[in-house]
């Protein structure tokens, strides 16, 4: 469904519970970004001093050194770059949950960082690279920890059934 | 320009040895033994005392430390002991390279080379270790299903696969080319287990693009090498081997976390493949048998681009069956079975056969045998590659 404030989330989890719960850092570099999306938010790394873009969170810039490196929301948009569907379960939550599948976004108005996520609806579709893609909160807010994923659907696909049938 | 500083020539590999190879689980011994039995064995190839070794090196956290290897083998004088960043099979040529270094640098005169797994005893890389909480680069990862290595890395195929228009024939010749050449390898833990078009077509996907026969066996046993400096080369009995060039190491960001390398459709050898042509003062066209690392046939693909043998766009044409198999085809690739068809042991068996290719004495010899090339696991970051040859190539 999509919320008041125009972001799209769900509380239906794509894969089944049992893979690890993702955290911060014990130095809490990423805390930001996984604060960020359980509030709805994509939050992506931007230097204060040179207005680099940068993902996954580094504590420094990588292209001008300075340690002011700060966070801005972006939308959750983006492009599919590349993509693959598991079939072979590696871990014993994911006995049934195949096949499924996982995109790499790229996200343009963030200089083209690229992020991870499952896409969500049919597992077996042909997946098109290149294809628009919005952003969906999946919130675990249950866990213990707390924790939200950044999930995809074709932005051709306005269904409203998220997670598939 | 390339510095003439230079390991060119400079150490040869004079013995090498392997245990027997086994399924995972499968070693009827411990994988201590099974390093010491293999560093025998090329102590033995070599026809040098093993406790002449002065110097271990070795790879990927490889859990048999030196210092107890050394007190195994009533080592006299222990001097170097070196092991490469970085996991899977991207350090084993470093590996090799550092221990050439150390003897060319006279921190050591005779320095083995090994790595072993027993996978009974400590369990697989295909199957992830159960956590209830994950940080830092896997926690853009597992959360969506993309654990495994194979998981991790078959996007990168996919990209490559989809800029360059390669269908998925390219990828089942080179799975083909590795079962072929393990027929006639009785060390093949797939000796006997030929693989056809049709066997590999209807068999079950792990993760798209990759099939099962896409993806490398895991296996029990261990391989060594003894390396000496090259003026004492011609004093052992084998035909001496040398180090003609190696090069380790990752293009601009190759490690950016969550799929951040710009250059994402890669197997991580743009730049290294680069060094090592420069360092071994070859080219491509001089190159007489690839042993690539296959951790997957997508990063074998990768690879053999970056390393010149064909442009991006002429993968799919390149890649057919018969230009890759020993000892005519234009490129005779993994010539003992590889990772997929011989034994999984983290690439060193690859550089046994480019040692075995150079002396002549290969199962599948290729005539062409003064240059041979060893691609280590691609894709991870850093990677290493090396180039062998005979003293023809001096």
């Amino acid at each position: 469904m999509t919320n008041s404030t125009g972001h799209i989330e769900t509380t239906e989890s794509y894969l089944p519970e049992g893979l690890a719960i993702p955290v911060a850092e014990t130095d809490g570099l990423s805390a930001p970004y996984r604060a960020g999306l359980r509030d709805n938010r994509l939050l992506i790394q931007r230097c204060v001093a040179c207005r680099n873009w940068q993902f996954g969170p580094e504590w420094i810039c990588h292209k001008c050194h300075s340690f002011d490196v700060g966070w801005e929301e972006v939308p959750a948009e983006g492009v599919i770059y590349s993509w693959e569907r598991a079939w072979h379960p590696v871990h014993p939550a994911l006995k049934e949950a195949g096949p499924y599948l996982v995109v790499v976004v790229e996200v343009p108005q963030a200089g083209g960082v690229r992020l991870l996520g499952n896409l969500l609806g049919d597992p077996l579709v042909d997946v098109p690279i290149g294809a628009q893609v919005e952003g969906v909160f999946e919130h675990h807010r249950d866990s213990d920890p707390p924790y939200t994923l950044l999930q995809w659907r074709l932005l051709t696909d306005h269904s409203g059934d998220i997670g598939g049938s | 320009m390339m510095s003439e500083r230079s390991l060119r020539g400079q150490v040869a590999i004079a013995g090498v040895g392997e245990t027997r190879y086994y399924k995972h689980g499968e070693s009827p011994h411990p994988e201590f033994r099974l390093v010491l039995m293999a560093i025998l064995e090329a102590c033995r190839d070599a026809g040098i005392d093993p406790r002449d070794i002065d110097g271990f090196c070795s790879y990927s956290n490889d859990r048999n430390i030196p210092a107890r290897l050394a007190s195994a083998l009533g080592t006299k004088r222990l001097r170097t002991s070196l092991m490469q960043w970085g996991g899977g099979g991207g350090g084993c040529c470093a590996a090799i390279a550092n221990a050439a270094a150390a003897i060319r640098s006279g921190q050591a005169d005779c320095v083995v080379v090994f790595r072993g797994l027993a996978q009974g005893q400590f369990g697989r890389y295909g199957r992830a270790a159960p956590a209830r909480t994950v940080e830092g680069e896997p926690s853009y990862e597992v959360p969506y299903g993309v654990l495994s290595p194979a998981q991790r890395f078959a996007m990168k195929a996919r990209r490559y696969m989809h800029e360059n228009s390669v269908g998925h024939e390219a990828l089942r010749s080179i799975a083909m080319a590795a079962y072929h050449h393990a027929q006639s390898n009785p060390r093949a833990v797939r000796y006997g287990k030929p693989l056809d078009e049709e066997t590999y077509d209807n068999s079950r996907w792990i993760v798209e693009p990759f099939r099962l026969f896409d993806c490398c066996m895991e296996n029990d046993g261990a391989a060594a090498a003894v390396l000496i400096p090259a003026e004492r080369a011609r004093d052992f009995p084998n035909k001496p081997v040398y180090i003609l060039g190696a090069a380790a190491g990752a293009d601009y960001r190759a490690a950016a976390t969550s799929h951040n390398a710009p250059n994402y459709a890669s197997a991580t050898f743009a730049t290294v493949a680069t060094d090592l042509y420069a360092s071994a003062r070859v080219s491509p066209a001089d190159v007489g048998s690839v042993q690539s690392y296959e951790n997957f046939t997508g990063g074998v693909m990768m690879a053999l681009a970056e390393h010149g043998f064909f442009k991006p766009e002429e993968t799919s044409d390149f890649l057919r069956l018969d230009n890759l198999l020993a000892p005519h085809g234009k490129l005779p690739l993994n010539t003992s079975g590889g990772n997929l068809a011989e034994c999984y042991m983290h690439g060193f068996e690859l550089i046994i056969e480019a040692t075995r290719q150079v002396r002549g004495t290969a199962i599948n010899q290729v005539p062409r045998n003064d240059v041979a090339l060893v691609i280590g696991g691609p894709m991870v970051f850093p990677v290493s590659n090396l180039m062998l040859g005979s003293e023809a190539t001096l």
